[in-house]
């Protein structure tokens, strides 16, 4: 069979998995909305996740297609929107599948051309990412039930302690803004992004406690996270 | 109301259950994943030399096999069980799942690692999965029309920053409710990535040691009985 990166046939296969994983979060969704009813949780409080975590997540969505749009041009479409369909992101992709290639001494730079280097390529971006879909799958009930342990019984002690766990992945984010500063009146640009960010933030949060407008409780990150994004446009004119 | 999970023998029904259709699903996902590589070398009669995969993945497996298994043991108690299952087949942990999941059970004022906690966790990345694949397909079969305006020089800064705009309105949320568990791990990220900007392609790795600087702390002022004000509240 004559190979293309862009072949129907790999259309086909991308497009079997991406059915699969909407039927995977179809699954769990109808099933954590129904125990949700069975725990009392308000309806509109059920409506509201839904909508403000699809909002929220259709910024990022978009830069996940962008990066489909940068490993298309070597590695065609139904590879790359296969791979950032399921697990796994560009950051992880993109140095997986330059290394599998320059082990079959291509390149990144042209389209893949040999259906044998191709295939190398499709065999390191799956394996080499599958460690924690492993873990999860064959070790989840163990590893909660020590991290239970962990907390004991003391309940307040467990509340701090996944506070910690939060504060920690946002600290290395935090810190993660800082690390072109060097680089001159540019590398600011993400800090004061972020800290526009949180100015919304902030505004939101008077406006839910001194005007009462509850509804934008569910929907205050999205806005935020939306408005800085279009502000990051005339920061970074200014900045650069 | 909320139940503190207890230990693996005291699952209640709905725990139970999601762990076994989060097995079957995830052994599903496993098997599919697994077959597009298969079915490649068998339509296009395409085996590759072993020793190129063995050699290519000496180069990525080490470090994303360890980041994967970090990721487990720091996420799992953000997820809960039902959107652990989900958020490590859908993928995209860092940059959307885990903020979706950590700013759902914000607003709707549930607590992770309690069953109100994981009932929304899972119902925000499941929602966000949809609609991040929904997005990516329909993006993939109209990127004719909608290459130019997404690589458009005019939109880059807005793709460039968004996880500032992300974390930084997730930040002040959870910041302003721990302040003293979140100084020392702040100051530290900072110091870290002024000193070693190189690490910015190795923030994951860096998430649990974050954790691991807050939890000590966090300990510590709960021990001396300092943290009696709203923190973990």
């Amino acid at each position: 069979m004559e190979f293309s990166v862009n072949h129907p046939f790999l259309y086909w296969i991308a497009g079997l998995v991406v059915v699969f994983v909407i039927a995977q979060s179809a699954f769990f969704l109808y099933k954590a909305i129904r125990q949700a009813k069975k725990l009392n949780i308000d309806a509109g409080v059920i409506r509201k996740t839904v909508f403000s975590s699809a909002l929220f997540s259709i910024a990022p969505a978009v830069s996940i297609l962008v990066g489909v749009i940068t490993l298309s041009k070597f590695l065609g479409l139904p590879l790359p929107w296969l791979r950032l369909s399921v697990l796994g992101a560009v950051t992880y992709e993109l140095p997986a599948a330059t290394m599998a290639a320059s082990t079959m001494n291509a390149t990144v730079n042209e389209t893949i051309i040999s259906a044998q280097t191709f295939s190398v390529i499709v065999w390191v971006m799956t394996v080499g990412i599958l460690s924690g879909l492993l873990l999860v799958l064959f070790g989840l009930k163990k590893i909660q039930g020590g991290m239970s342990s962990l907390t004991g019984k003391d309940k307040r002690w467990g509340q701090i302690l996944s506070d910690s766990l939060f504060l920690g992945m946002i600290s290395a984010f935090v810190g993660l803004l800082f690390a072109n500063v060097r680089s001159g009146l540019p590398g600011f640009v993400p800090i004061v992004v972020a800290l526009v960010s949180a100015l919304l933030m902030a505004i939101c949060g008077i406006l839910i406690k001194k005007l009462k407008w509850t509804w934008l409780e569910q929907y205050a990150m999205p806005i935020c996270m939306l408005g800085a994004m279009a502000l990051s446009i005339p920061i970074t004119g200014l900045m650069q | 109301m909320m139940k503190q999970q207890e230990t693996v023998k005291n699952l209640s029904a709905y725990e139970r259950s999601v762990h076994l259709h989060g097995r079957v699903w995830g052994a599903m996902a496993l098997t599919l994943m697994l077959m597009v590589p298969i079915a490649v070398c068998v339509y296009f009669d395409a085996w590759p030399p072993l020793t190129a995969v063995f050699k290519a993945l000496l180069g990525v497996a080490p470090l994303y096999w360890t980041v994967g298994i970090i990721e487990v043991f720091t996420f799992v108690p953000m997820l809960g069980t039902g959107g652990s299952y989900l958020g490590f087949v859908t993928g995209n942990l860092t940059n959307l799942k885990v903020p979706a999941a950590l700013n759902a059970m914000q607003a709707a004022k549930v607590r992770a690692g309690t069953e109100e906690g994981d009932v929304i966790s899972t119902i925000a990345i499941a929602s966000s999965s949809i609609i991040t694949t929904l997005i990516i397909a329909l993006g993939v079969f109209l990127l004719g029309s909608i290459q130019p305006l997404l690589e458009s020089p005019a939109l880059k800064p807005a793709f460039d920053n968004i996880l500032p705009a992300m974390f930084g309105a997730l930040g002040v949320v959870f910041i302003s409710k721990n302040p003293k568990i979140a100084v020392a791990p702040l100051l530290f990220m900072v110091v870290l990535f002024l000193a070693v900007p190189s690490l910015s392609s190795s923030v994951s790795v860096l998430v649990p040691v974050g954790a691991l600087i807050a939890i000590g702390v966090a300990r510590i002022l709960y021990k001396k009985g300092m943290l009696n004000g709203k923190e973990g509240a």
